[in-house]
Protein backbone atom coordinates (compact mmCIF):
# COMPACT_ATOMS: atom_id res chain seq x y z
CA UNK A 1 0.00 0.00 0.00
CA UNK A 2 2.88 2.44 0.62
CA UNK A 3 4.74 1.91 -2.08
CA UNK A 4 1.31 2.27 -4.29
CA UNK A 5 1.41 5.70 -2.57
CA UNK A 6 4.80 6.67 -3.43
CA UNK A 7 4.57 5.53 -7.22
CA UNK A 8 0.98 7.80 -7.03
CA UNK A 9 3.45 10.50 -5.92
CA UNK A 10 5.82 10.19 -7.87
CA UNK A 11 3.74 10.04 -11.16
CA UNK A 12 1.81 12.85 -9.99
CA UNK A 13 4.57 15.07 -8.73
CA UNK A 14 6.77 17.86 -11.30
CA UNK A 15 9.91 15.30 -12.41
CA UNK A 16 13.53 17.10 -12.12
CA UNK A 17 14.92 15.45 -14.80
CA UNK A 18 11.85 13.73 -17.49
CA UNK A 19 12.74 12.43 -20.67
CA UNK A 20 9.30 11.29 -22.51
CA UNK A 21 8.73 8.78 -25.11
CA UNK A 22 12.16 10.55 -27.21
CA UNK A 23 13.13 9.14 -30.37
CA UNK A 24 16.24 10.16 -32.53
CA UNK A 25 17.10 9.97 -35.90
CA UNK A 26 20.53 10.75 -37.41
CA UNK A 27 20.96 11.55 -41.08
CA UNK A 28 17.42 11.95 -41.21
CA UNK A 29 17.54 8.03 -41.67
CA UNK A 30 19.04 6.25 -39.10
CA UNK A 31 16.62 5.65 -36.25
CA UNK A 32 18.72 5.10 -32.85
CA UNK A 33 16.51 6.13 -30.01
CA UNK A 34 13.09 4.53 -30.08
CA UNK A 35 10.76 5.96 -27.61
CA UNK A 36 13.24 6.13 -24.09
CA UNK A 37 11.47 7.46 -21.32
CA UNK A 38 13.31 7.86 -17.99
CA UNK A 39 13.35 10.36 -15.15
CA UNK A 40 16.13 11.19 -12.77
CA UNK A 41 14.72 12.57 -8.87
CA UNK A 42 16.36 15.61 -7.53
CA UNK A 43 19.46 14.83 -5.49
CA UNK A 44 19.72 11.14 -7.22
CA UNK A 45 22.00 9.35 -9.13
CA UNK A 46 20.48 6.92 -12.05
CA UNK A 47 22.54 4.78 -13.98
CA UNK A 48 21.88 4.17 -17.43
CA UNK A 49 22.99 -0.01 -18.73
CA UNK A 50 23.43 -1.26 -21.76
CA UNK A 51 26.08 -2.46 -24.32
CA UNK A 52 27.92 -0.55 -27.16
CA UNK A 53 25.48 1.06 -29.25
CA UNK A 54 22.28 0.72 -27.16
CA UNK A 55 21.73 4.05 -27.38
CA UNK A 56 23.07 5.64 -24.08
CA UNK A 57 25.19 8.17 -25.09
CA UNK A 58 22.45 9.40 -27.79
CA UNK A 59 20.01 9.86 -25.34
CA UNK A 60 22.72 11.90 -22.50
CA UNK A 61 23.57 13.77 -26.25
CA UNK A 62 19.57 14.35 -27.11
CA UNK A 63 18.67 16.00 -23.13
CA UNK A 64 22.41 17.70 -23.45
CA UNK A 65 21.17 19.13 -27.23
CA UNK A 66 24.81 17.87 -28.52
CA UNK A 67 22.93 15.82 -31.10
CA UNK A 68 22.59 18.73 -33.72
CA UNK A 69 26.49 18.93 -34.20
CA UNK A 70 26.33 14.82 -34.89
CA UNK A 71 23.32 15.14 -37.49
CA UNK A 72 20.99 14.28 -35.37
CA UNK A 73 17.47 15.27 -34.13
CA UNK A 74 14.95 14.25 -31.85
CA UNK A 75 11.96 13.93 -33.87
CA UNK A 76 9.61 13.09 -31.02
CA UNK A 77 8.60 12.76 -27.68
CA UNK A 78 9.77 15.66 -25.45
CA UNK A 79 12.20 16.65 -22.32
CA UNK A 80 11.82 18.75 -19.32
CA UNK A 81 13.89 19.95 -16.85
CA UNK A 82 12.27 21.10 -13.56
CA UNK A 83 9.09 21.09 -15.63
CA UNK A 84 10.28 23.43 -18.47
CA UNK A 85 10.93 21.69 -21.73
CA UNK A 86 14.53 21.93 -22.62
CA UNK A 87 14.47 19.79 -26.09
CA UNK A 88 14.85 22.61 -28.26
CA UNK A 89 17.80 24.68 -25.72
CA UNK A 90 21.51 25.24 -27.20
CA UNK A 91 23.79 23.64 -25.19
CA UNK A 92 24.44 27.22 -24.04
CA UNK A 93 21.21 27.56 -22.44
CA UNK A 94 21.27 24.35 -20.87
CA UNK A 95 24.28 25.31 -18.84
CA UNK A 96 22.99 28.40 -17.80
CA UNK A 97 20.35 26.30 -16.94
CA UNK A 98 22.43 23.84 -14.64
CA UNK A 99 22.62 20.72 -17.35
CA UNK A 100 25.65 19.76 -17.76
CA UNK A 101 27.47 16.61 -19.95
CA UNK A 102 30.72 15.34 -19.18
CA UNK A 103 31.20 13.87 -22.89
CA UNK A 104 32.85 10.09 -23.22
CA UNK A 105 36.17 9.59 -23.76
CA UNK A 106 36.91 13.03 -21.99
CA UNK A 107 36.94 15.96 -24.25
CA UNK A 108 39.48 17.99 -22.54
CA UNK A 109 41.40 20.57 -24.24
CA UNK A 110 44.82 19.30 -25.12
CA UNK A 111 46.58 22.33 -25.63
CA UNK A 112 45.16 24.03 -22.33
CA UNK A 113 46.83 23.38 -19.09
CA UNK A 114 44.29 21.63 -16.53
CA UNK A 115 43.71 24.72 -14.75
CA UNK A 116 42.40 27.08 -18.16
CA UNK A 117 40.45 23.63 -18.57
CA UNK A 118 38.69 24.01 -15.71
CA UNK A 119 38.54 27.90 -16.18
CA UNK A 120 36.80 27.24 -19.39
CA UNK A 121 34.07 25.65 -17.68
CA UNK A 122 32.97 28.56 -15.90
CA UNK A 123 32.38 30.57 -19.46
CA UNK A 124 28.29 30.83 -18.84
CA UNK A 125 28.95 32.31 -15.28
CA UNK A 126 29.37 36.13 -14.73
CA UNK A 127 31.68 36.05 -11.36
CA UNK A 128 34.08 38.08 -10.13
CA UNK A 129 37.53 36.79 -10.06
CA UNK A 130 37.18 35.20 -6.21
CA UNK A 131 34.13 33.80 -6.66
CA UNK A 132 35.90 32.21 -9.81
CA UNK A 133 39.19 31.57 -7.38
CA UNK A 134 36.57 29.99 -4.61
CA UNK A 135 35.22 27.71 -7.64
CA UNK A 136 38.39 26.36 -8.74
CA UNK A 137 39.68 25.72 -4.69
CA UNK A 138 36.43 23.86 -4.63
CA UNK A 139 37.19 21.73 -7.30
CA UNK A 140 40.53 21.24 -5.99
CA UNK A 141 39.55 20.39 -2.60
CA UNK A 142 37.36 17.46 -4.69
CA UNK A 143 39.90 16.37 -7.35
CA UNK A 144 43.49 17.02 -5.48
CA UNK A 145 44.82 15.41 -8.19
CA UNK A 146 44.18 18.22 -10.62
CA UNK A 147 45.85 20.80 -7.90
CA UNK A 148 49.48 19.33 -8.50
CA UNK A 149 48.98 19.26 -12.37
CA UNK A 150 47.29 22.48 -12.60
CA UNK A 151 49.70 24.02 -14.90
CA UNK A 152 50.54 21.00 -17.58
CA UNK A 153 48.74 20.85 -20.46
CA UNK A 154 45.68 18.46 -20.30
CA UNK A 155 46.93 16.63 -23.92
CA UNK A 156 50.25 15.12 -21.60
CA UNK A 157 48.02 13.99 -17.88
CA UNK A 158 47.01 10.66 -17.52
CA UNK A 159 43.39 8.75 -18.57
CA UNK A 160 42.41 9.33 -15.08
CA UNK A 161 43.34 13.12 -14.40
CA UNK A 162 41.71 13.86 -17.90
CA UNK A 163 38.21 12.42 -16.61
CA UNK A 164 38.67 14.22 -13.40
CA UNK A 165 39.35 17.18 -15.32
CA UNK A 166 36.43 16.57 -17.05
CA UNK A 167 34.30 16.36 -14.55
CA UNK A 168 35.58 19.13 -12.52
CA UNK A 169 35.47 21.82 -15.85
CA UNK A 170 31.57 20.34 -15.40
CA UNK A 171 31.51 21.46 -12.36
CA UNK A 172 33.14 24.83 -12.83
CA UNK A 173 29.60 25.93 -14.37
CA UNK A 174 27.59 25.16 -10.88
CA UNK A 175 25.37 22.58 -12.23
CA UNK A 176 22.19 20.82 -10.85
CA UNK A 177 22.31 18.01 -13.19
CA UNK A 178 25.70 16.36 -14.47
CA UNK A 179 25.27 13.86 -17.21
CA UNK A 180 27.99 11.47 -17.07
CA UNK A 181 29.12 9.83 -20.26
CA UNK A 182 31.23 6.83 -19.23
CA UNK A 183 33.37 8.19 -17.15
CA UNK A 184 35.47 4.48 -16.24
CA UNK A 185 36.05 4.19 -20.21
CA UNK A 186 39.99 2.86 -20.43
CA UNK A 187 40.37 3.54 -17.23
CA UNK A 188 42.29 1.16 -14.07
CA UNK A 189 39.93 -0.17 -11.40
CA UNK A 190 41.33 1.83 -9.04
CA UNK A 191 41.02 5.30 -11.00
CA UNK A 192 37.32 4.41 -11.16
CA UNK A 193 36.35 3.24 -7.82
CA UNK A 194 38.27 7.01 -6.97
CA UNK A 195 36.00 8.77 -9.20
CA UNK A 196 33.21 7.39 -8.62
CA UNK A 197 33.55 8.18 -4.76
CA UNK A 198 33.97 12.01 -5.86
CA UNK A 199 30.39 11.33 -7.96
CA UNK A 200 29.00 10.17 -5.05
CA UNK A 201 30.81 12.42 -2.41
CA UNK A 202 29.96 15.70 -5.13
CA UNK A 203 26.07 14.05 -4.75
CA UNK A 204 26.28 14.26 -1.45
CA UNK A 205 27.80 17.38 -0.37
CA UNK A 206 27.16 19.49 -3.93
CA UNK A 207 23.73 18.34 -3.98
CA UNK A 208 24.10 17.63 -7.78
CA UNK A 209 22.15 14.99 -9.62
CA UNK A 210 24.23 12.64 -11.92
CA UNK A 211 22.33 10.72 -15.12
CA UNK A 212 25.27 8.22 -16.03
CA UNK A 213 26.22 6.52 -18.75
CA UNK A 214 27.78 3.00 -18.14
CA UNK A 215 29.10 0.03 -19.80
CA UNK A 216 30.28 -0.81 -16.40
CA UNK A 217 27.39 -2.16 -14.70
CA UNK A 218 28.66 -3.54 -11.74
CA UNK A 219 30.52 -0.49 -10.13
CA UNK A 220 27.28 1.67 -11.77
CA UNK A 221 24.81 0.19 -10.13
CA UNK A 222 27.12 -0.29 -6.54
CA UNK A 223 26.99 3.94 -6.43
CA UNK A 224 23.96 4.58 -8.05
CA UNK A 225 20.20 4.70 -6.72
CA UNK A 226 18.09 3.69 -9.81
CA UNK A 227 18.87 2.04 -13.20
CA UNK A 228 17.69 1.85 -16.61
CA UNK A 229 19.42 -0.87 -18.83
CA UNK A 230 19.22 -0.03 -22.48
CA UNK A 231 19.25 -2.31 -25.42
CA UNK A 232 18.54 -1.34 -29.47
CA UNK A 233 17.13 2.04 -28.52
CA UNK A 234 14.94 1.17 -26.01
CA UNK A 235 14.41 1.08 -22.38
CA UNK A 236 14.25 -2.72 -21.48
CA UNK A 237 14.37 -3.19 -17.88
CA UNK A 238 14.43 -0.60 -15.06
CA UNK A 239 14.79 -0.62 -11.29
CA UNK A 240 16.28 0.34 -7.82
CA UNK A 241 20.35 -0.31 -7.99
CA UNK A 242 19.65 -2.88 -5.62
CA UNK A 243 17.42 -5.06 -7.42
CA UNK A 244 18.75 -5.10 -10.41
CA UNK A 245 22.43 -5.53 -9.27
CA UNK A 246 20.78 -9.24 -7.78
CA UNK A 247 18.72 -9.85 -11.13
CA UNK A 248 19.59 -13.04 -12.50
CA UNK A 249 18.94 -11.72 -16.33
CA UNK A 250 21.66 -9.03 -15.55
CA UNK A 251 23.38 -10.78 -13.57
CA UNK A 252 23.85 -13.19 -16.31
CA UNK A 253 24.21 -10.58 -19.10
CA UNK A 254 25.84 -7.65 -17.26
CA UNK A 255 27.94 -8.80 -14.74
CA UNK A 256 28.95 -12.07 -16.04
CA UNK A 257 27.92 -14.06 -13.21
CA UNK A 258 26.33 -17.06 -13.66
CA UNK A 259 25.83 -20.23 -11.02
CA UNK A 260 24.98 -22.45 -13.86
CA UNK A 261 27.34 -21.91 -16.87
CA UNK A 262 26.97 -20.62 -20.18
CA UNK A 263 22.73 -20.47 -21.23
CA UNK A 264 21.45 -19.74 -24.52
CA UNK A 265 20.28 -16.81 -25.78
CA UNK A 266 17.26 -18.18 -26.32
CA UNK A 267 16.86 -18.87 -22.84
CA UNK A 268 16.51 -15.31 -21.98
CA UNK A 269 13.93 -13.04 -21.57
CA UNK A 270 13.38 -11.27 -24.34
CA UNK A 271 12.87 -7.81 -22.63
CA UNK A 272 12.86 -5.58 -25.71
CA UNK A 273 9.62 -7.08 -26.78
CA UNK A 274 7.93 -5.52 -23.81
CA UNK A 275 5.84 -2.37 -24.79
CA UNK A 276 6.11 0.80 -22.70
CA UNK A 277 4.49 3.33 -22.28
CA UNK A 278 3.40 5.47 -25.11
CA UNK A 279 5.35 3.39 -27.33
CA UNK B 1 77.95 48.54 -42.91
CA UNK B 2 75.44 51.45 -43.73
CA UNK B 3 74.33 49.71 -46.50
CA UNK B 4 73.62 46.07 -44.56
CA UNK B 5 71.31 48.18 -42.14
CA UNK B 6 69.40 49.69 -44.80
CA UNK B 7 68.43 46.45 -46.10
CA UNK B 8 68.18 45.15 -42.79
CA UNK B 9 65.79 47.81 -41.49
CA UNK B 10 64.37 47.23 -45.56
CA UNK B 11 63.69 43.27 -44.65
CA UNK B 12 61.83 43.94 -40.83
CA UNK B 13 59.67 46.78 -42.45
CA UNK B 14 58.95 44.00 -45.18
CA UNK B 15 58.51 41.60 -42.64
CA UNK B 16 56.12 43.47 -40.35
CA UNK B 17 54.06 43.81 -43.77
CA UNK B 18 53.86 40.08 -44.08
CA UNK B 19 53.46 39.71 -40.10
CA UNK B 20 50.04 41.56 -40.79
CA UNK B 21 48.86 39.26 -43.02
CA UNK B 22 50.33 36.54 -41.37
CA UNK B 23 48.60 37.17 -37.91
CA UNK B 24 44.99 36.80 -39.95
CA UNK B 25 45.96 33.12 -41.05
CA UNK B 26 47.02 32.50 -37.58
CA UNK B 27 43.65 34.02 -35.55
CA UNK B 28 41.43 31.70 -37.22
CA UNK B 29 43.83 28.90 -37.58
CA UNK B 30 43.61 29.09 -33.55
CA UNK B 31 39.92 29.44 -33.45
CA UNK B 32 38.77 26.93 -35.67
CA UNK B 33 41.84 24.77 -36.46
CA UNK B 34 41.38 25.42 -39.81
CA UNK B 35 43.85 27.13 -42.66
CA UNK B 36 41.63 30.07 -43.76
CA UNK B 37 42.37 31.13 -47.44
CA UNK B 38 40.23 33.51 -47.71
CA UNK B 39 42.18 35.88 -45.43
CA UNK B 40 43.92 37.17 -48.76
CA UNK B 41 40.34 38.50 -50.25
CA UNK B 42 39.36 39.76 -46.60
CA UNK B 43 42.22 41.69 -46.93
CA UNK B 44 41.45 43.03 -50.45
CA UNK B 45 37.69 43.38 -49.68
CA UNK B 46 38.26 45.22 -46.30
CA UNK B 47 41.17 47.37 -48.30
CA UNK B 48 38.63 48.33 -50.96
CA UNK B 49 35.89 48.79 -48.21
CA UNK B 50 38.46 51.44 -46.76
CA UNK B 51 39.11 53.38 -49.94
CA UNK B 52 35.81 54.05 -51.10
CA UNK B 53 34.48 54.97 -47.59
CA UNK B 54 37.26 57.39 -47.52
CA UNK B 55 37.16 58.51 -50.24
CA UNK B 56 33.44 59.34 -49.44
CA UNK B 57 34.35 60.45 -45.83
CA UNK B 58 36.57 63.16 -46.56
CA UNK B 59 34.66 64.65 -49.09
CA UNK B 60 31.85 64.69 -47.38
CA UNK B 61 33.48 65.81 -44.04
CA UNK B 62 36.52 68.09 -45.87
CA UNK B 63 39.12 66.88 -43.15
CA UNK B 64 41.39 64.04 -43.91
CA UNK B 65 42.34 63.04 -40.63
CA UNK B 66 38.07 62.73 -39.54
CA UNK B 67 37.12 61.53 -43.11
CA UNK B 68 39.43 58.50 -42.38
CA UNK B 69 38.44 57.80 -38.74
CA UNK B 70 34.84 57.74 -40.11
CA UNK B 71 36.15 55.45 -42.85
CA UNK B 72 38.06 53.34 -40.77
CA UNK B 73 35.33 52.53 -38.10
CA UNK B 74 32.70 52.09 -41.04
CA UNK B 75 35.26 49.55 -42.87
CA UNK B 76 35.38 47.94 -38.76
CA UNK B 77 31.69 47.78 -39.31
CA UNK B 78 31.61 46.12 -42.40
CA UNK B 79 33.87 43.22 -41.64
CA UNK B 80 31.67 42.91 -38.61
CA UNK B 81 29.09 42.20 -40.67
CA UNK B 82 30.91 40.10 -42.88
CA UNK B 83 31.83 37.95 -40.10
CA UNK B 84 28.48 37.40 -38.99
CA UNK B 85 27.00 36.84 -42.28
CA UNK B 86 30.43 33.79 -43.02
CA UNK B 87 29.20 32.60 -40.01
CA UNK B 88 25.49 31.99 -40.84
CA UNK B 89 26.15 31.13 -44.63
CA UNK B 90 28.87 28.92 -43.90
CA UNK B 91 30.22 28.34 -40.66
CA UNK B 92 27.01 27.20 -38.65
CA UNK B 93 26.19 24.22 -41.32
CA UNK B 94 29.76 22.81 -41.11
CA UNK B 95 29.97 22.30 -36.98
CA UNK B 96 31.66 18.97 -36.38
CA UNK B 97 32.57 18.45 -39.80
CA UNK B 98 35.69 17.51 -40.84
CA UNK B 99 38.66 20.07 -41.34
CA UNK B 100 39.05 19.40 -44.56
CA UNK B 101 35.32 20.44 -45.40
CA UNK B 102 36.35 23.61 -43.82
CA UNK B 103 39.09 24.11 -45.35
CA UNK B 104 37.43 23.61 -49.12
CA UNK B 105 34.49 26.04 -47.73
CA UNK B 106 37.73 28.82 -46.92
CA UNK B 107 38.35 28.58 -50.60
CA UNK B 108 34.77 28.81 -51.62
CA UNK B 109 34.65 31.81 -49.58
CA UNK B 110 37.89 33.25 -50.94
CA UNK B 111 35.95 33.44 -54.82
CA UNK B 112 33.07 34.66 -53.25
CA UNK B 113 34.93 38.06 -51.43
CA UNK B 114 37.12 38.53 -54.13
CA UNK B 115 34.31 38.46 -57.02
CA UNK B 116 31.40 40.24 -54.57
CA UNK B 117 33.73 42.71 -52.91
CA UNK B 118 35.10 43.85 -56.92
CA UNK B 119 31.11 43.47 -57.57
CA UNK B 120 30.24 46.17 -54.80
CA UNK B 121 32.91 48.50 -54.42
CA UNK B 122 34.08 48.43 -58.20
CA UNK B 123 37.37 46.80 -60.07
CA UNK B 124 39.29 50.31 -61.07
CA UNK B 125 42.15 50.55 -58.66
CA UNK B 126 41.93 52.88 -55.89
CA UNK B 127 44.11 54.23 -53.46
CA UNK B 128 44.10 54.89 -50.00
CA UNK B 129 45.73 57.83 -48.16
CA UNK B 130 45.70 57.81 -44.71
CA UNK B 131 48.37 60.61 -44.44
CA UNK B 132 51.03 59.11 -43.69
CA UNK B 133 54.42 60.80 -44.28
CA UNK B 134 55.56 59.99 -47.67
CA UNK B 135 59.08 61.77 -47.20
CA UNK B 136 61.99 59.05 -46.45
CA UNK B 137 64.07 60.24 -43.45
CA UNK B 138 67.73 60.03 -43.21
CA UNK B 139 69.21 58.46 -39.96
CA UNK B 140 72.80 58.24 -38.60
CA UNK B 141 74.09 60.46 -41.23
CA UNK B 142 77.31 61.51 -39.22
CA UNK B 143 77.74 57.40 -38.49
CA UNK B 144 77.16 56.40 -42.30
CA UNK B 145 78.59 57.98 -45.00
CA UNK B 146 74.89 59.00 -46.47
CA UNK B 147 73.07 57.94 -43.46
CA UNK B 148 70.33 55.64 -43.41
CA UNK B 149 67.15 55.64 -45.60
CA UNK B 150 64.11 54.79 -44.04
CA UNK B 151 60.59 55.22 -44.81
CA UNK B 152 58.34 56.31 -42.39
CA UNK B 153 55.24 55.08 -43.35
CA UNK B 154 57.33 51.23 -42.66
CA UNK B 155 57.86 52.81 -39.53
CA UNK B 156 54.38 53.57 -38.60
CA UNK B 157 53.84 50.28 -40.42
CA UNK B 158 55.97 48.23 -38.17
CA UNK B 159 54.76 50.11 -35.11
CA UNK B 160 51.20 49.70 -35.66
CA UNK B 161 51.64 45.66 -36.37
CA UNK B 162 53.61 45.43 -33.10
CA UNK B 163 50.81 47.01 -31.16
CA UNK B 164 48.76 44.65 -32.44
CA UNK B 165 50.40 41.66 -31.97
CA UNK B 166 50.54 42.57 -28.41
CA UNK B 167 47.17 42.97 -28.23
CA UNK B 168 46.64 40.18 -29.57
CA UNK B 169 48.65 37.93 -27.81
CA UNK B 170 46.78 39.12 -24.32
CA UNK B 171 44.08 38.57 -25.90
CA UNK B 172 44.12 34.81 -26.51
CA UNK B 173 46.76 34.34 -23.54
CA UNK B 174 44.82 36.02 -20.44
CA UNK B 175 41.17 36.58 -21.34
CA UNK B 176 38.04 34.86 -20.88
CA UNK B 177 37.34 35.26 -24.87
CA UNK B 178 40.92 34.15 -25.42
CA UNK B 179 40.56 31.00 -23.52
CA UNK B 180 37.33 30.17 -24.95
CA UNK B 181 38.74 30.44 -28.70
CA UNK B 182 41.49 28.20 -27.87
CA UNK B 183 39.05 25.81 -26.75
CA UNK B 184 37.05 25.58 -29.28
CA UNK B 185 40.26 25.30 -31.66
CA UNK B 186 41.21 22.00 -29.87
CA UNK B 187 37.36 20.64 -29.47
CA UNK B 188 34.60 22.06 -31.30
CA UNK B 189 31.83 19.77 -29.18
CA UNK B 190 33.82 19.80 -25.50
CA UNK B 191 33.50 23.34 -26.17
CA UNK B 192 29.79 23.23 -27.06
CA UNK B 193 28.95 20.99 -23.90
CA UNK B 194 30.40 23.21 -21.23
CA UNK B 195 28.18 26.00 -22.94
CA UNK B 196 30.82 28.09 -24.80
CA UNK B 197 28.44 29.55 -27.58
CA UNK B 198 30.18 28.15 -30.92
CA UNK B 199 28.76 30.44 -33.27
CA UNK B 200 29.45 33.57 -30.77
CA UNK B 201 32.69 32.54 -30.82
CA UNK B 202 33.17 32.32 -34.05
CA UNK B 203 32.13 35.52 -35.00
CA UNK B 204 34.24 37.11 -32.70
CA UNK B 205 37.14 35.57 -34.22
CA UNK B 206 35.88 36.45 -38.00
CA UNK B 207 35.89 40.33 -36.69
CA UNK B 208 39.09 39.96 -35.27
CA UNK B 209 40.58 38.45 -38.45
CA UNK B 210 38.94 41.21 -40.34
CA UNK B 211 40.06 44.44 -38.24
CA UNK B 212 43.70 42.51 -38.84
CA UNK B 213 43.11 42.04 -42.34
CA UNK B 214 41.76 45.56 -42.47
CA UNK B 215 44.71 47.08 -40.99
CA UNK B 216 46.84 45.04 -43.13
CA UNK B 217 44.87 46.00 -46.27
CA UNK B 218 45.23 49.75 -45.25
CA UNK B 219 48.42 49.33 -45.15
CA UNK B 220 49.25 47.39 -47.94
CA UNK B 221 46.96 49.22 -49.96
CA UNK B 222 48.65 52.48 -49.49
CA UNK B 223 51.83 51.04 -50.51
CA UNK B 224 50.96 49.17 -53.72
CA UNK B 225 47.48 50.78 -54.47
CA UNK B 226 44.38 48.56 -53.68
CA UNK B 227 43.25 46.18 -56.52
CA UNK B 228 42.66 42.51 -57.42
CA UNK B 229 46.38 41.56 -56.87
CA UNK B 230 46.00 42.86 -53.11
CA UNK B 231 44.23 39.47 -52.60
CA UNK B 232 47.50 37.44 -53.80
CA UNK B 233 49.87 39.29 -51.15
CA UNK B 234 48.27 36.93 -48.84
CA UNK B 235 49.87 34.10 -50.49
CA UNK B 236 53.53 35.98 -50.08
CA UNK B 237 52.42 35.55 -46.47
CA UNK B 238 52.02 31.44 -46.51
CA UNK B 239 55.33 31.03 -45.77
CA UNK B 240 55.70 33.60 -43.11
CA UNK B 241 52.92 31.03 -40.61
CA UNK B 242 54.51 27.94 -42.00
CA UNK B 243 57.68 29.55 -40.30
CA UNK B 244 56.74 30.89 -37.04
CA UNK B 245 54.01 28.25 -36.58
CA UNK B 246 50.07 28.38 -37.61
CA UNK B 247 49.27 28.89 -34.02
CA UNK B 248 51.55 31.08 -32.36
CA UNK B 249 50.67 35.04 -32.60
CA UNK B 250 54.71 36.01 -31.58
CA UNK B 251 55.43 33.42 -34.37
CA UNK B 252 53.80 34.89 -37.21
CA UNK B 253 55.48 38.69 -36.42
CA UNK B 254 58.98 36.88 -36.01
CA UNK B 255 58.55 34.54 -39.41
CA UNK B 256 57.32 37.54 -41.03
CA UNK B 257 60.62 39.55 -39.43
CA UNK B 258 62.94 36.46 -40.51
CA UNK B 259 61.62 35.99 -44.04
CA UNK B 260 61.14 39.96 -44.98
CA UNK B 261 64.88 40.18 -43.63
CA UNK B 262 65.99 37.11 -45.58
CA UNK B 263 64.18 37.85 -48.47
CA UNK B 264 66.10 41.63 -48.80
CA UNK B 265 69.61 40.10 -47.62
CA UNK B 266 69.63 37.10 -49.75
CA UNK B 267 68.77 39.08 -52.68
CA UNK B 268 71.20 41.63 -52.10
CA UNK B 269 74.38 39.51 -51.18
CA UNK B 270 74.10 36.43 -53.05
CA UNK B 271 71.35 37.27 -55.90
CA UNK B 272 74.42 38.40 -58.02
CA UNK B 273 75.65 34.27 -58.13
CA UNK B 274 72.30 33.22 -59.16
CA UNK B 275 71.20 35.76 -61.43
CA UNK B 276 68.90 37.22 -59.14
CA UNK B 277 65.47 36.93 -58.16
CA UNK B 278 65.99 35.05 -55.45
CA UNK B 279 63.32 37.27 -53.73
CA UNK B 280 60.79 35.06 -55.57
CA UNK B 281 60.84 32.58 -54.19
CA UNK B 282 63.28 32.60 -50.95
CA UNK B 283 60.31 32.69 -48.28
CA UNK B 284 59.11 29.20 -50.26
CA UNK B 285 62.54 27.75 -49.99
CA UNK B 286 62.90 28.44 -46.60
CA UNK B 287 58.82 27.54 -45.39
CA UNK B 288 59.40 24.30 -47.01
CA UNK B 289 62.72 23.76 -45.30
CA UNK B 290 61.08 24.24 -42.01
CA UNK B 291 57.87 21.96 -42.86
CA UNK B 292 60.94 19.31 -43.38
CA UNK B 293 62.60 19.93 -39.88
CA UNK B 294 59.84 20.80 -37.89
CA UNK B 295 56.35 20.58 -39.37
CA UNK B 296 54.69 23.04 -36.51
CA UNK B 297 56.76 25.56 -37.13
CA UNK B 298 59.29 27.45 -34.63
CA UNK B 299 56.73 28.73 -32.08
CA UNK B 300 53.90 25.88 -33.31
CA UNK B 301 52.13 24.11 -30.83
CA UNK B 302 52.72 20.03 -31.22
CA UNK B 303 50.13 18.24 -32.31
CA UNK B 304 48.90 16.01 -28.56
CA UNK B 305 48.24 12.66 -28.98
CA UNK B 306 47.77 9.88 -26.85
CA UNK B 307 47.90 6.05 -28.06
Amino acid sequence: MTSMNATEAAATAVPYLAVNNVEVIYNHVILVLKGVSLQVPQGGIVALLGANGAGKSTTLKSISNLLHAERGDVTKGNIEFKGARIDQMTPNELVRRGVIQVMEGRHCFGHLTIEENLLTGAYTRKISRTELRDSLDKVYHYFPRLKTRRSSQAGYTSGGEQQMCAIGRALMAKPEMILLDEPSMGLAPQIVEEIFEIVKDLNGKEGVSFLLAEQNTMVALRYADFGYIMENGRIVMEGEAKELATNEDVKEFYLGLSGEGRKSFRDVKHYRRRKRWLS
Amino acid sequence: MGFFIETLLGGLMTGVLYALIGLGFVLIFKASGVFNFAQGAMVLVAALAMARFSAWAIELTGSMLFGNVIAFFMSVAFMIALAIAIERLVLRHLVNQELTTLLMATLGITYVLDGLGQTVFGSSVYTIDVGMPKEPLFLFQDVFEGGILLNPDDLIAALVGAALVAALALLFQYTKVGRALRAVADDHQAAQSVGIPLGRIWVVVWSVAGVVALVAGIVWGSKLGVQFSLSTVALRALPVVILGGLTSVPGAILGGLIIGVGEKLSEVYLGSFVGGGIEVWFAYALALLVLLVRPEGLFGEKHIDRV
